[in-house]
């Protein structure tokens, strides 16, 4: 089976055009942020586009508005909006769920919404390195999809390395459930693409994603492309 | 779910800190049934600490009225906040871990943190806001000499609710090895349940002082509230009896209970200063102790439950209290303190025991030059 290549995008009003790019290089899933201004498991990267997303007006209503535009960008790409508690808490849980997906969501993440709070809403779980056999179960029972591994105990942001800590969490997650696990969290280039993917059933590129987007559409393209071809040769 | 107040509390933290959340909880729950960590910290507070703080009567403060002040600006370090680094610092021990993360405002849990953190052997790194080490510079020099590592945190509001983000993430990054030493009863569940137990030191030892002067309860008790610690110490001394009321002071620009809305920030519903699209607001005081825009869940429940009511003190009333204390009673309260006293004294009540949760020290350059007198 191909790997799996989830480009995340920061939420803001270049967005559609920017996963056109992204699949056109080779994404299968587009990540869309909802900027917080408060994102705890985020680095500097994500943490300063949250920033300005929100300093351009991107509150709930106009990221929906974004959703339903990329949506028509990419017809064919699953999207998963990405956020925090807060949002949901504001907006409404339910109501949120289902404009997502009126707009078209295929899932959601929660980022500060672990395994076992709110089970109600459907979303795709996180495990992390600090996971407990126990947790990784749960998550992976009440998983949307695939199963989103954290490759470290650490927050979103490029690293120079692969996480050792990853190995250990995959082969741990191939026995405790039978979901598709895609490892994000430092993934950031063609040779960590490469390395992870040899391990992983998929990628997540989140900060090196944005850094990328900064310098418009071709270049987004570009990158995206280069992490694609990295997987397809793991 | 893992509410603990009502609707309020829970866990609302990336996975990677579930398992440390559990960790702590059994630790906290195995220390509490060991009568061996109940001596230490009984130990700690009568040897280091300076506990029992004394109950003053305020006469010339208040004339009319009888407001005593538990004075917890006599504690080690010149507030509460030793009460809270003390135990957690004990339990950290416990757990095995030596390296201590922290956030600060004032400054005074960075100070109390980094006392406990050289008094251990532990090493010591505290978040602070650029904008609060500006304002409370005299906290950042201590927190150097009792060889903490300040990391100030330049982003966003550059304040307390900045350095609590950076302390997390840090933890987040950290967590094999580092406790999270939270300086209120703020957090991700057992954090604010944890956080209240410590400071309840505060209510208890006040109750009984307050029924040995004047052989009866007082008709109100009044503390400050910024994350609400010093306010939920007090009131677990007299949420018991039912005729005792209890008024906490929130700063006016930063009334997370007052004109705040329920939403979630720090990993913890509970109710919070945020637009309608729960993005969090900017909190403002003159105190950078309550310059925050969150609140602990418990008081939230408190107040919607109609137990504990909660008032504003502006920064003016603040102002004037301070130099009141300072001029009626020779004591120079924490401009978070001086909000209680703000209150206590317009309250329509006669027998009060105000907290006064610590010194001012740290803010007479702020506060004289808001006064006017610098
Ligand atoms: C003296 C003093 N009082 C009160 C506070 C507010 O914290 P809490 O509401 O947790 O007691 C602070 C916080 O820094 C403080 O230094």
């Amino acid at each position: 089976m191909t790997k799996t290549l989830v480009i995340y995008l920061m939420a803001e009003p270049e967005t559609p055009e920017l996963a056109r790019a992204a699949v056109d290089g080779g994404a299968d899933v587009v990540e869309l942020g909802f900027p917080f201004s408060d994102p705890l498991a985020d680095g500097p990267v994500i943490r300063r586009a949250a920033e300005r997303a929100l300093s351009r007006g991107m509150r709930t209503r106009a990221c929906l508005e974004v959703l339903g535009r990329t949506r028509e960008a990419v017809p064919e790409t699953p999207l998963v909006p990405m956020t925090y508690s807060s949002i949901l808490e504001a907006y409404g849980w339910d109501r949120f769920a289902v404009d997502a997906h009126m707009n078209g969501a295929t899932s959601l993440i929660i980022a500060d919404l672990p395994a076992g709070e709110g089970p109600e809403l459907r979303r795709v779980q996180l495990v992390a390195p600090t996971s407990t056999d126990e947790r990784i179960r749960l998550a992976g029972e009440q998983t949307d999809g695939w199963l989103y591994l954290v490759t470290v105990a650490g927050i979103t942001g490029a690293r120079g390395d692969v996480s050792p800590a990853l190995p250990g969490l995959v082969e741990r997650a191939r026995r405790l459930t039978d979901t598709r696990l895609y490892a994000g969290f430092g993934i950031s280039t063609p040779d960590h693409a490469r390395a992870v993917g040899a391990m992983a059933d998929g990628i997540v590129v989140g900060s090196a994603a944005l850094q990328a987007a900064e310098n418009g559409p071709d270049a987004l393209r570009e990158f995206v492309g280069s992490l694609r071809s990295a997987l397809d040769a793991a | 779910m893992t509410e603990v107040f009502g609707t309020y509390g829970g866990r609302f933290v990336p996975e990677t800190l579930i398992p440390a959340l559990d960790e702590l909880e059994q630790g906290w729950r195995d220390a509490l049934a060991d009568d061996d960590f109940h001596r230490e910290l009984h130990h700690l507070a009568t040897t280091y600490a300076g506990r029992p703080t004394p109950l003053t009567l305020a006469e010339r403060f208040a004339p009319g009225k009888r407001i005593y002040l538990k004075r917890e600006d006599l504690l080690h370090t010149g507030a509460h906040k030793l009460n809270n680094a003390l135990g957690q610092a004990v339990l950290a021990r416990r757990l095995g871990k030596h390296r201590i993360v922290a956030e600060t405002g004032a400054g005074q849990h960075g100070v109390a943190t980094a006392t406990v953190c050289a008094r251990f052997g532990l090493e010591c790194v505290v978040y602070m806001g650029e904008e609060d080490m500006r304002r409370q510079k005299p906290n950042v020099e201590r927190m150097k000499l009792l060889g903490a590592e300040v990391r100030g945190v330049d982003f966003g509001t550059k304040t307390l609710k900045e350095a609590t983000s950076e302390a997390i993430r840090d933890w987040i990054t950290n967590v094999e090895t580092t406790h999270y030493l939270i300086g209120s009863c703020v957090g991700p569940s057992p954090y604010p349940e944890l956080v209240a137990e410590l400071q309840s030191v505060i209510g208890r030892e006040a109750r009984e002082q307050v029924l040995a002067v004047e052989g009866r309860l007082p008709e109100a008790v009044v503390a400050c509230v910024g994350g609400g610690s010093n306010a939920i110490g007090t009131f677990r001394g007299f949420v018991a009896d039912e005729s005792v009321r209890l008024v906490g002071v929130e700063a006016a620009g930063a009334a997370s209970l007052g004109t705040g809305r329920t939403g979630v920030l720090h990993g913890a519903r509970s109710s919070i200063l945020a637009d309608e699209d729960g993005q969090i607001a900017d909190a403002h005081s003159i105190s950078a102790g309550l310059d925050y825009p969150g609140v602990g869940p418990e008081h939230a429940w408190l107040r919607d439950t109609g137990r504990a009511e909660y008032r504003a003190a502006t920064d003016e009333d603040a102002l004037a209290a301070f130099q009141d204390l300072a001029r009626t009673e020779g004591l120079i309260p924490a401009l978070e303190s001086a909000h209680a006293l703000a209150r206590a004294r317009d309250l329509d009540a006669e027998l009060i025991v105000v907290c006064l949760s610590g010194r001012g020290d740290k803010d007479l350059a702020e506060a004289l030059a808001a006064l006017g007198l610098s």
